[in-house]
């Protein structure tokens, strides 16, 4: 696949499926105010012909992206490093790790570099922070940004000290020359530039190799890490503008209601009180939250809401909604059928995946400024660029005329690509004349943002009686097509991927539907070797060949002690791995099944390899938290809805992992310093759902086949020698 | 009030249900959800939010502890976790890693560093025992 084609199916299946609304920057200012110093410029790879989408010029939409500069690095006459990039930060690390691949190309400490991110008035654009792209694209850029313009320093420098380029030493924010121990700062050097010099990133600069890697590769702490534990930190939610006001917007009674009536009268009535009214959207400004809640709440509003379906018949509804799939977009290798029916071991099996929420902890929020020159908001979100975009074609301004600016964000996993409450605060900022604040509630969140896809993955298989894999066949209904191929070895296979209308509104979510089709196709795996009576991680090994996958579970295995210890009475032990986005995974667990059916794990652990790490604390973190995130949608989140209304959608009634829900988590890196870097953020959430399931099984001798597994325990369990459980 | 009024935004809306701890501050040195506290449930008493536990530029041990550990990703739970984590530490000044997720388990962590989090609670718990009484 090509890079292009796969960004245009990242930014597809990252699209949310609907907005919920109804209805070119001039950077050379900017230039004037960095002054002079050295400016290097990435300009983005030119578009081959009919280039699909994308980063070449156009996105998955169709609709024209600007041809724009991948990113910046400036060196200030001070010797200040700024480094220009539209990705922005969220708790995956990234303003620490792309700090560290600067500092290491120009040889100076993390704490030198400043990363301006995700401010549409600053940064050159991007697609958005999303997909596990930062790492492998991203980082690269700068890197080969930070590189030239060292190697500009050099040749600067030794015109500056009369001395031979090569003999040169660039370290510590000064160019030495070690023959007469003579200096010059970077500041110095720069400041010999009468403006800003704009150069590409020069073909010849070369990048340190990962080999000699000092600061890249190394556990650095975390860029501004003191001001989360101070609560200084100041996310969109905490963010104060002069004058400003608060709102609130009416939400419907139900998806797809239509306004019957609304009196407005009382509210409107109410000390310092807004209304505004623009059609359905219907909203109120006030001097403080709870007032402009209590306006919204004295709103007569009658809602139409027309009959939908509920969580109850999901997956027959998802079934009987799906496109039919034009043939010419199936992956067919071989002749499945012919392949099945000459095969000893046959099986077909159909596996759901239900609606989770994201729940951000900090929930969709924005401020709203309007002034003479247009339109500022700050949001927390992945998608600046489009965010900016949005605002510009429903409040019809240029988007040169609307900033928007992201400050690290309260956390997202996927879901916050939309402009939602960016929109809201901006149309009511605009009716108030005032800056205007505006913070989702938990139940708006967990009801009007969106939700993973559910899905229904059917999977019919075949292998001979030695084991060896002949026939795969896999079609996923709604859920997506992300990591739907196999990394086995099979010589006849077809695999599909069936949109369908889904009665909820969804969107990406991290790892997009990759863990829906690992939790099938390695539920499979392991129903096929007990079909075929072969040991579960043999069997896999056997049908495999890719080495970085065979080393990854080979690696969880030896970490777990696969085969060797035995689980205990009423345990179970369970194994699964795949591979998506470049990066390996391989998961191991142990559960324990009381007596009633409740599921309690009581080890993971994780073997991840995506080549050469960047930041080994930083990807510990990831994945221990990926495998955490991953427990709540394997065992017990999901979301329940019912004619347009979510039926859960409260902290209380939406169980998220806590801390009494994580057993011990063991992660082992493989640090493949031969191979690029690839990203980290999503593929360690795939492996748990499959381990815990194939777990459940040996534990119980019970198949369970839907995410979540089990929110109330295993049914049908019997513990043997003890009396069933009401 | 806390937030708006008196801008100590260093306490975070999570779920205004309770259920988070996003939210969580002291009241006369225990943990509670402001969330639910009403202004006259609080008059008389010490509230101590995130702003107040660093004491002239130097970090209480909780916070240095979270912050060697780095226990946090997006940080957005962090403060209401360090507040919960002091009061525990005052209840109780040598817990298990057991007992610090049966006293936390109502703080969550979205981005799942509750691990880090167990850890930093112990640092933390040897510092204090160890260093100077605060």
């Amino acid at each position: 696949m090509t890079p292009e084609s796969e960004l245009e199916r990242e930014l597809r299946e990252h699209d949310a499926a609907a907005r919920l609304h109804w209805f070119d920057v001039d950077r050379r200012g900017f230039l004037k105010t960095l002054g002079g110093g050295l400016l290097v410029c990435l300009c983005a790879p030119a578009a081959p012909a009919q280039a699909p989408a994308g980063e070449s010029g156009r996105d998955g939409l169709g609709r024209d992206l600007p041809r724009e500069l991948a990113a910046w690095l400036h060196i200030g006459e001070d010797g200040r490093v700024t480094v220009f990039t539209g990705k922005v930060e969220m708790g995956q690390n990234i303003r620490t790790s792309l700090a560290q691949q600067v500092a290491e190309e120009l040889r100076l400490p993390v704490d030198a570099i400043l990363m301006v991110m995700g401010d549409t008035g600053l940064t050159p654009w991007d697609a958005g922070t999303f997909g596990s792209r930062t790492t492998p694209t991203m980082a690269p850029r700068l890197r080969a940004a930070a590189a030239t313009a060292r190697e500009a320093l050099l040749d600067l420098a030794a015109q500056r000290l009369q001395a031979p380029r090569a003999s040169l030493v660039a370290d510590g924010g000064r160019v030495t020359d070690p023959a007469t121990r003579q200096a010059v700062g970077y500041g110095e050097l720069a400041r010999q530039l009468s403006k800003a010099a704009v150069m590409p990133p020069g073909q010849g600069a070369p990048l340190t190799p990962v080999a000699e890697w000092k600061i890249a590769g190394t556990p650095v702490a975390k860029v501004g890490g003191r001001d989360f534990v101070t609560g200084g930190h100041r996310y969109t939610s905490d963010l104060v503008r002069p004058g400003m006001m608060h709102g609130k917007v009416l939400r419907p009674a139900g998806f797809q209601a239509t306004l019957a009536s609304l009196d407005t009268a009382r509210a409107a009535q109410m000390p310092g009180v807004k209304i505004v009214r623009d059609g359905d959207f219907v909203g109120a400004v006030g001097p403080d939250a709870g007032t402009a809640q209590r306006a919204i709440e004295a709103l007569g509003a009658r809602w139409q809401v027309p009959p939908q379906p509920s969580n109850r018949e999901l997956f027959d509804y998802l079934k009987q909604h799906a496109e039919a799939g034009d043939s010419d977009d199936a992956h067919v290798v071989g002749a499945v059928e012919q392949a099945a029916a000459a095969a000893e071991i046959k099986l077909a099996q159909t596996y759901t995946v239900d609606y989770i929420a994201h729940a951000p902890l900090e929930p969709r929020a924005a401020v709203a400024e309007w002034d003479g020159a247009g339109l500022t908001v700050w949001t927390g979100t992945q998608r600046p660029f489009a965010v900016r975009d949005e605002l510009a074609e429903v409040l019809r301004l240029p988007a040169g005329q609307v900033r928007v600016i992201v400050p690290d964000t309260g956390s997202a996993y996927g879901g916050k690509h939309t402009a939602d409450a960016a929109v809201e605060a901006a149309r009511l900022a605009r009716a108030a004349g005032k800056p205007v604040k505006l913070v989702w509630t938990r139940e708006e969140e967990l009801t009007w943002a969106y939700f993973r896809p559910a899905g229904v993955i059917e999977v019919r298989s075949a292998a001979r009686a030695d084991g060896t894999l002949v026939a795969w066949e896999l079609h996923n209904y709604n859920s997506g097509s992300s990591a739907i191929g196999t990394p086995y070895e099979v010589a006849n296979q077809r695999i599909q991927f069936h949109p369908a209308h889904s009665p909820l509104r969804q969107g990406s979510y991290r790892g997009l539907a990759a863990t829906a089709n690992h939790f099938a196709r390695e539920s499979h795996m392991d129903e096929l070797a007990h079909a075929a009576g072969i040991e579960p991680l043999q069997f896999r090994l056997q049908n495999l060949a890719n080495p970085r996958l065979r080393a990854v579970l080979t690696a969880a295995a030896e970490k777990f002690g696969w085969g060797r210890r035995k689980p205990g009475p009423g345990a179970g032990f369970g194994i699964a791995g795949g591979t998506e986005k470049g990066s390996f995974v391989a998961t191991c667990a142990e559960v324990e099944v009381e007596a009633g059916g409740s599921v309690r794990l009581r080890r993971v652990v994780e073997a991840f390899e995506c080549g050469a790490v960047v930041n080994p604390n930083g990807l510990r973190n990831q994945v221990e938290g990926a495998v955490v995130q991953a427990i709540g949608g394997a065992l017990f989140e999901a979301v329940q809805f019912e004619n347009g209304r979510i039926l859960n959608a409260r902290f209380a009634k939406y169980r998220l992992p806590r801390f009494t829900d994580v057993p011990p988590i063991e992660v082992v890196i493989l640090d493949r310093r031969d191979l690029p870097s690839a990203g980290a953020g999503e593929t360690p959430i795939v492996g748990l759902a499959p381990a815990v399931a194939n777990a459940i099984f040996a534990a119980t001798g019970v198949r369970l086949r839907g995410l979540p597994l089990a929110p109330y325990g295993v049914p049908r369990f019997q513990p043997q020698g003890k009396a069933a459980v009401s | 009030m806390l937030r708006d009024r008196l801008q100590l935004t260093g306490t975070k809306y999570g779920c205004g249900e309770g259920q988070c701890g996003a939210c969580t501050v002291l009241l006369d040195g225990r943990a509670v959800r402001s969330c639910r506290i009403e202004l006259s449930a609080a008059a008389g008493k010490q509230v101590t939010t995130i702003e107040g536990l660093e004491r002239d530029g130097r970090l209480h041990p909780v916070q240095a502890a979270f912050l060697e550990a780095e226990a946090f990703q997006c940080g957005y739970c962090t403060p209401g976790m360090i507040v919960a984590a002091v009061a525990l530490l005052t209840a109780e000044p040598n817990p298990s890693p057991e007992e610090i997720a049966a006293r936390l388990a109502g703080n969550l962590c979205r981005c799942g560093t509750y691990s880090r989090i167990v850890a930093a609670v112990q640092l933390a718990a040897r510092a204090m025992r160890q260093g100077p009484a605060r």
